[in-house]
């Protein structure tokens, strides 16, 4: 196959250079809401670990312990199943978000835009505007150049390291993580995450960009199954823009047979993914409506109408009515407010309380001396709660049972004891060799804390 | 598996490694370049009128082909995976790794052990973490015959009641632990007759405040004062030498019912506890020992 390779024939890279981008600055209604955003966004993420709720971490995914502290509420492994809705709720918001308004998570909340928007932040502060960047990355190595490159890496990296520092410490204990990290006392896992997370911060928002939508988001690929012709998007209004030519100010398009569009090509020097949004719809549109920002600016200063690049649909394109409420947008938001219903019921019916029973295995039972049949049961009683609770252990389910043993029990936040438990009953009140019970475990102190589990008492062969 | 076949598959393994690694990086290299006539011809797929593009992949993605590959490379020198005669740098193995994760465990919990192991019993029965420990191991290893409870069964005495066969000092209950005990009642069956037997049975219940039929007990009386006093003492109080219960309390160990009584004295009992000093080791013992002392001695308000 090689010896066909001669000058004739040309070859090129299977693997495409990425081609560095340089979004201009833009100014306006969208590009300032997204700084919102971005500020509400980090500052939850920066801030909340600081947060200290009760006298613990009001935000603290303790691994090790397996407890997940969310203000109040502790979550265990036993309630995986609230994570598992949360993950589910997660999703079909997301769908709903996109069947309503397109790639709203895109180009306003998702944590590569934020980031990204950041970084470029950085960039911006030190490097300059758009044609300055160009300008500094053609320039050979100097002091200037060497200088900003330094100055912007160095900003770049520690906002990175804080970055992956505080990502951490959703899992350690922030404060101690602090300390820990001034001391270079931290375990190996801990370095390697921080040093992961950095790393990671650092490359997508300084250097990957939009290669992690283009190539490594499965949403963007997939988001198109969720899109309908009324859904919103990011549009250049054909109709009006072509022809596109330039003019000056004070000539009237239509003598020139000209449409709207000036063909500045401002909108593509603002696209964070390097586009061009006239070209129509296209997958690498995180819909962050820089180019509507800066469209509408040109406009304004042409004394044109605001809107030749808009958010629309196709259907509001084409003229056609465009209902924000239709079916598919019905359905996802009945299927949101279902889960929200179902998540909101689960937490606050949710007792922080886990009781195992385990039954005697070694004697299925025996016989006492009094004639009755007796049944060895424990209990492990797992106290989920965030405080010492007392709780009442009954049993239910069979006439004339009798408890040996101590049914009261103090347990401390977050720990198991376990409970030996003896049954008995006459003889006469077993029915069937195999008889259903129910061990009823009570909060003393909290009403409504009422545990009921499940178990069998064996008796002899009927 | 002989030597040879050994060796043949090690080799199998090494040269299908490294033609692995050497054929994916050679490929990687070779396709790098595709022909500039490609340019802007789809794959040739349809679907539904929707053409697919012959686009090229980012150039990172290349980089990150021959990350993997450096990566096995780093692995395969460090671990063990070409051949069984080549340990890799970290001498890395399963054993080794179990290996230490015991002594990893032992240094943790082994201070714990031994701090212990130097309290008092009676002592230690006080620390609710002592008593914790020796519970889970109780739990683990004497429930199936003491019950979970430690509240016994038939013919496993109950360790909650304070009644002991064979003693229950902190030193006796260790070493019931430790060494194991073997109590053996024999069987009277054929010294006496039919009268002497009832009296026997009448007798011991009369001794345990039981509603007997005094002249039988009269006749059981004279029976226990020749034979059973030996084991049982006088009083019928037992002896602890030879684990021969009190038969005054009305606890049983076999039943305290007529017919059970009778079928005792005529077929006697044999109990065994197993010496459990080597299963457990000395410190599991004491704090089990701990454990079974607290059943018996607690205080009011740990009830």
């Amino acid at each position: 196959m090689f010896s066909s390779r001669t000058q004739s024939v040309a070859f090129k890279d299977l693997y495409a250079k990425q081609r560095k981008i340089y979004p201009r600055q833009v100014h306006g209604i969208y590009a300032r809401l997204r700084v919102v955003s971005v500020l509400l966004l980090l500052g939850f993420y920066y801030l909340m670990p600081w947060v200290t709720w009760d006298g613990h971490q009001a935000i603290l995914f303790d691994l090790p312990a397996r407890k997940f502290h969310l203000f109040s509420l502790t979550l265990w492994p036993q309630d995986f199943i609230l994570l598992a809705l949360l993950l589910v709720f997660s999703a079909v918001s997301l769908f709903m978000f996109t069947a309503f308004a397109g790639r709203l998570w895109c180009g306003y909340a998702c944590p590569q835009t934020v980031w990204t928007e950041t970084f470029l932040w950085i960039e911006h502060l030190v490097e300059g505007n758009r044609n300055q960047r160009m300008k500094l990355d053609k320039k050979p190595w100097g002091l200037e150049k060497t200088t900003k490159k330094f100055i912007k890496h160095f900003l770049w990296i520690t906002f990175a390291l804080f970055t992956g520092y505080t990502f951490v410490g959703y899992f350690t204990p922030i404060k101690e993580l602090w300390t820990g990290m001034l001391q270079l006392s931290l375990g190996p896992w801990e370095w390697f995450w921080i040093g992961l997370y950095s790393l990671a911060t650092y490359g997508n928002a300084g250097k990957l960009r939009e290669q992690v939508c283009l190539y490594m988001c499965p949403y963007a690929r997939f988001q198109s199954a969720m899109f309908d012709k009324d859904t919103l998007i990011i549009a250049y209004d054909n109709d009006r823009g072509d022809p596109r030519g330039k003019r000056k100010k004070d000539v009237d398009p239509k003598e020139k047979g000209l449409g709207d569009c000036i063909d500045c090509n401002q909108c593509v020097h603002v696209c964070p993914t390097g586009i061009d949004i006239r070209d129509g719809l296209q997958y690498e549109c995180i819909a962050c409506a820089a180019c509507v920002d800066v469209c509408d600016n040109v406009m304004m200063q042409m004394n044109y109408d605001k809107g030749l690049i808009r958010y629309t649909s196709e259907n509001a394109e084409a003229g056609s009515p465009s209902p924000l409420f239709r079916t598919r947008t019905l359905m996802y938001l009945g299927l949101f407010s279902l889960l929200i219903g179902v998540l909101v019921y689960l937490i606050a019916s949710r007792i922080p309380l886990d009781v195992t029973v385990i039954k005697d295995r070694v004697t299925l039972y025996s016989e006492s001396f009094d004639g009755k049949i007796e049944n060895t049961f424990q209990l492990k009683v797992l106290n989920m709660s965030q405080q010492q609770q007392t709780y009442d252990v009954s049993v239910q389910g069979l006439d004339n049972i009798t408890v040996k043993g101590q049914v009261k029990i103090t347990v401390d936040s977050g720990e198991i004891q376990t409970l030996a438990l003896r049954l008995a009953v006459p003889a006469e009140s077993l029915k069937k060799q195999s008889n259903t019970i129910y061990f009823v475990i009570k909060n003393v102190n909290i009403d409504d804390q009422t545990h009921s589990i499940r178990a069998k008492f064996i008796g002899p062969n009927k | 598996m002989n030597e040879n076949v050994n060796e043949f598959w090690d080799w199998w393994i090494i040269v299908l490694v490294v033609i692995n690694l050497v054929g994916c990086l050679a490929l990687l290299y070779w396709t790098r370049k595709v022909k500039a006539e490609d340019e802007n011809e789809t794959t040739g797929h349809i679907y539904d009128g929707i053409e697919e593009y012959n686009n090229p992949l980012p150039h990172w993605w290349l980089n990150l082909f021959y990350i993997t590959l450096a990566f096995s490379v780093v692995y395969l020198v460090l671990y063990p995976g070409m051949g069984t005669d080549y340990k890799g740098t970290l001498d890395w193995s399963q054993e080794k790794q179990h290996e230490q994760e015991v002594q990893t465990a032992k240094e943790k919990y082994q201070p714990l052990f031994d701090k212990y192991a130097a309290i008092p019993i009676e002592q230690l029965a006080q620390n609710k973490d002592a008593i914790g420990m020796g519970k889970r191991i109780f739990v683990n290893t004497c429930f199936g015959c003491h019950g979970s409870d430690g509240r016994g069964n038939p013919g496993y005495p109950d360790l909650t009641d304070n009644d002991w066969l064979w003693g229950g000092s902190a030193e006796e209950i260790k070493f019931s632990i430790v060494n194991g005990r073997t109590g053996v009642m024999p069987g009277f069956g054929p010294m006496l007759n039919a009268d002497q037997l009832d009296g026997l049975v009448q007798y011991v219940g009369q001794l345990s405040g039981h509603k007997v039929d005094a002249n039988a007990a009269e006749t059981g009386k004279q029976v226990f004062d020749t034979q059973c006093f030996v084991c049982h003492g006088n009083d019928g109080k037992g002896n602890k030498m030879f684990g021969a219960p009190n038969l005054t309390d009305d606890i049983w160990l076999y039943s305290g019912s007529s017919t059970n009584i009778a079928k005792t004295i005529k077929e006697g009992r044999t109990g065994v506890m197993p010496a459990h000093g080597e299963i457990l080791g000395d410190a599991k013992a004491h704090l089990v020992a701990a454990y079974v002392y607290s059943l018996s001695n607690q205080n009011e308000s740990d009830q």
